[in-house]
């Protein structure tokens, strides 16, 4: 590999009021090497490359690239100097198509016609040396997320990049595109191109990198050789103290809590769900896992009262409930925790206590004659906060100013303080950090140990095998047979997941 | 009842429909480069009584017809100054500014008109723009007269459309534009200022609109009075919608609404006896909401259209 130094980061401070997100960071990248910079949420990697692409101004410290002084707070010179980012959320026009996504700005604004064909050459080009294949006349919002990433590169390549910056790559992509994203990441630095990718997956760095950038508060905690580290060291520190997730213990379970028999549910003439029949008892978890997509949000809808199936019955502990309401269902002590935390789990303008007792406002606890019981209602978040850990907020406090990991200990709190007999738990630690993911299986676990039926979706592989007593797979609407934890392998998992299921038992 | 349809075969109907249309094409055109960036400008109605106003005084002071088209259009890009300072720079609600901008200009038009013409029992006049035969296509049967013996003015604006058309489709800063009005942050990221976008979209946007109320006073009529514009400013902004933000579609739409316009003019001659005349005043309105329902359902709204853009923010 190439010594010679592309981009140098030089002692970069950065403070936020009093608050330092980047103290002092140095760091070094050098031709055809792909970089991970790896921390917890809050560890300062965002604002580091953001410092870097132009979008923020530093207090203190310089970028080089390529030897050269880059004036800060000045995008168009970063991406002149040959710097490409991919942000966490697209920068994407989705009515447009991919061509012109990737034209705009690429020539002087006051030429007479676009000269678009000329444009498609070189967006082929780049698509064939890459394998980045997208149809460059597609309407953007038309396309899957992977797809859009593409995009976002291609962009990126086609403005030249020699050094390309990814925020979070994977965060949203699906496993399979997330492997094929990695590929792609390999064959440009084999072409000599310099890549940076943000990350707190450990697994991703591990696969993916040379080299390793570990920031923790702000300031770079270690560098390693990716070949000469382990996940175990990475972890700790990231983290600052050995995280283990938690394991699940042996328990006896007690009778059947939730029973779903042969629910289905269409949308106009799709059918979405159909078939699903399942059981969980008492103090035990079912998993289920699958490719996103295959009907897991409308399974989680469904249970939770937001959907009703069109055929079928849902019962807990016997009584029917598939056309009760979501409030209905939390007056029978069932918690939910939804898939997309931000917009289903909590109202993001609200504070904090108003978001632990907006399920229960009717509740003799939290209102009385029409008339909310502030007080109560900020006592009763209080204590959730101290219970499960809730940093970086009081009850007054908005809800959209804490991390995803802190929001979502709040909404799990929020249903384990009421002692559920049932929690469905949807996607519960998607985009978290290690830290948070243990907290959070933390108390899963409690909520299993005291009782509750738990039904885990995700596609976190090690997080349903971990914590889940029995697993299902989710595969164009129908479930799978149920297969216990112990007899499954990841062969299994996903051939299941594929939706082949003969041979099951 | 062949009454009603005959209505439709007479030339003096389809040469009117060009007439009545040509505020509403420049009008809409002006409100549609607005929200193609990504401005909603209800400041529309006011600024075209402003233009109106303007240009006619001016030509009644003495310039010539065309100078007094200039003077609308250098007046209404100075409104859409305003109006992107409010809503660009300070993030302003888009409907609240732009209503007030619509006050404002229709009672300062109002207040100006008469500092410069004291009360009169009949208004002054100026002698108007003069219909221009083109060649040939003016001694066509029918089709010569009902479309080919208009004022410039009505050349000008089926030319801006088409431009229009071809700039946003085409061009480099059109795409700048659009891009601009769908994901200000996309358009940041690839180095082209939204902001400079903006602001240029929304003055030459006003430009127009200012223009299209000269029209009226230099074109289609001779003399100004406040209440002309009749919400013309307000069907433009609905026609925005029926063309989908499609330039080629504005003209359709205002030919279309125009269209409605003059036949009830016709129908009160025919059945004004018969029905109250308001009833006819209401039509065009009416077969506009229909219109537009037919239409825009499943039209691509500019997604970022009323969302302010702030640097760094996301």
């Amino acid at each position: 590999m190439a010594e010679h130094v592309v981009l140098h980061l030089d002692s970069i401070t950065k403070r936020f009021g009093s608050f330092a997100a980047n103290d002092n960071i140095s760091i070094e990248l050098r031709r055809g090497e792909v970089v991970a910079l790896l921390g917890e949420n809050g560890a300062g990697k965002t604002t580091l490359m953001n410092i870097l692409f132009g979008h923020y101004v530093p207090d203190e410290g310089e970028v080089f690239i390529e030897g050269r002084r880059i004036s800060h707070g000045k995008p168009k010179e970063a991406i002149a100097a040959g710097v490409g980012m991919v942000h966490q959320h697209f920068s994407l026009a989705k009515n447009l198509t991919v061509i012109e996504n990737v034209m705009t700005g690429t020539e002087p604004l006051f030429g007479l016609k676009s000269e678009t064909a000329k444009a498609k050459r070189k967006l082929k080009e780049l698509e064939d040396k890459f394998g980045l294949v997208v149809d460059p006349d597609a309407r953007v919002g038309d396309l899957s997320v992977g797809e859009q990433q593409r995009v976002e590169i291609l962009k990126a390549l086609y403005n030249d990049a020699r050094i390309l910056i990814l925020d979070e790559p994977t965060g949203v992509l699906t496993q399979q595109e997330a492997e094929g994203l990695f590929d792609t990441l390999r064959t440009m630095a084999q072409d000599g191109l310099s890549i940076i990718f943000i990350s707190h997956k450990l697994n991703e760095v591990m696969n993916g990198s040379d080299r390793v950038v570990v920031l923790r508060a702000g300031k770079v905690t270690a560098e390693r050789d990716t070949s000469e580290t382990s996940k175990e060291e990475l972890a700790e520190l990231m983290v600052g103290r050995r995280v283990e997730r938690p394991v699940r213990e042996e328990a006896s379970f007690g009778d059947v809590v939730l029973r779903v028999e042969n629910v289905g549910l269409s949308a106009g003439l799709v059918s979405r769900l159909s078939d699903i029949n399942l059981e969980i008892r008492a103090g035990e978890t079912l998993g289920i896992v699958g490719v996103s997509g295959n009907g897991q949000a409308a399974l989680c809808d469904v249970v939770a009262g937001v959907l009703h199936p069109d055929q079928g019955t849902i019962s807990i502990n016997g009584a029917e409930v598939q056309n009760l309401n979501p409030r209905d269902l939390s007056n029978m002590k069932v918690g939910r925790t939804p898939e997309d935390r931000n917009t289903q789990g909590a109202v993001g303008e609200l504070t904090l206590w108003e978001n632990t007792v907006l399920e229960r406002i009717k509740d003799p606890r939290f209102s009385s004659r029409g008339f909310v019981k502030k007080s109560e209602g900020r006592a009763y978040c209080k204590d959730l906060i101290d219970r499960f850990d809730v940093r970086g907020g009081t009850p007054n406090s908005r809800i959209s100013r804490l991390s995803g990991g802190n929001m979502q200990k709040l909404i799990l709190g929020r249903c384990l303080a009421e002692h559920p007999v049932f929690l469905l738990a949807a996607q519960p630690t998607r985009g978290l950090d290690e830290g948070a993911i243990a907290a959070i299986h933390e108390d899963i676990l409690i909520a299993r140990k005291a009782g509750a039926a738990v039904l885990l979706v995700s596609e976190d592989l090690d997080e349903v095998v971990s914590l889940s007593d029995r697993i299902m797979a989710i595969h164009g609407g129908k479930l799978s047979p149920a297969v216990e934890t112990e007899h499954v392998d990841s062969r299994k998992l996903g051939l299941m997941m594929a939706g082949e299921w003969g041979g099951l038992s | 009842m062949t009454d009603l349809i005959e209505i439709f075969f007479t030339v003096g109907l389809w040469a009117s429909v060009l007439r009545i249309a040509t505020p509403l094409i420049f009008g809409t055109l002006g409100a549609l480069l607005c929200e193609r960036a990504g401005v909603l400008n209800l400041g529309i109605e006011g600024i075209m009584t402003f233009g109106a106003m303007i240009g006619w005084l001016a030509v009644f002071n003495g310039v010539d017809l065309w100078t007094g088209i200039l003077v609308a259009a250098i007046c209404g890009g100075v409104f859409g100054l305003l109006h992107a300072g409010l809503t660009v720079t300070l993030g302003l609600s888009q409907h609240v500014t732009g209503l007030g901008i619509t006050l404002f200009a229709s009672s300062f038009s109002y207040y100006i008109f008469r500092i410069a013409i004291p009360a009169q029992n009949t208004p002054p006049t100026i002698e108007p723009f003069q219909p221009v035969d083109i060649p040939v296509l003016s001694n066509l049967p029918f089709f010569g007269e009902a479309f080919f013996t208009q004022t410039a003015p009505t050349y000008l604006a089926i030319a801006v459309a088409l431009f229009m058309a071809y700039f946003l489709a085409k061009t480099p800063m059109g795409l700048a534009v659009r891009i601009t009005g769908e994901n200000p942050h996309a358009a940041e990221a690839q180095g082209v200022d939204p902001i400079v976008i903006r602001y240029g979209a929304v003055i030459a946007g006003s430009a127009m609109m200012a223009v299209g109320g000269a029209f009226l006073t230099l074109s289609a009529f001779n003399s100004f009075f406040p209440t002309m514009m009749q919400g013309r400013g307000w069907i433009c902004i609905a026609l925005v919608v029926f063309s989908t933000w499609k330039p080629g579609r504005a003209i359709l739409g205002a030919i279309l609404f125009a269209l409605f316009d003059a036949y009830q003019l016709r129908l009160q001659n025919v059945l004004g006896q018969v029905v109250p005349y308001q009833l006819f005043l209401m039509l065009p309105y009416i077969l506009s909401i229909v219109a537009l329902v037919i239409m825009s359902r499943g039209a691509r709204v500019p997604q970022a259209l009323m969302q302010p853009y702030r640097k760094g923010e996301r």
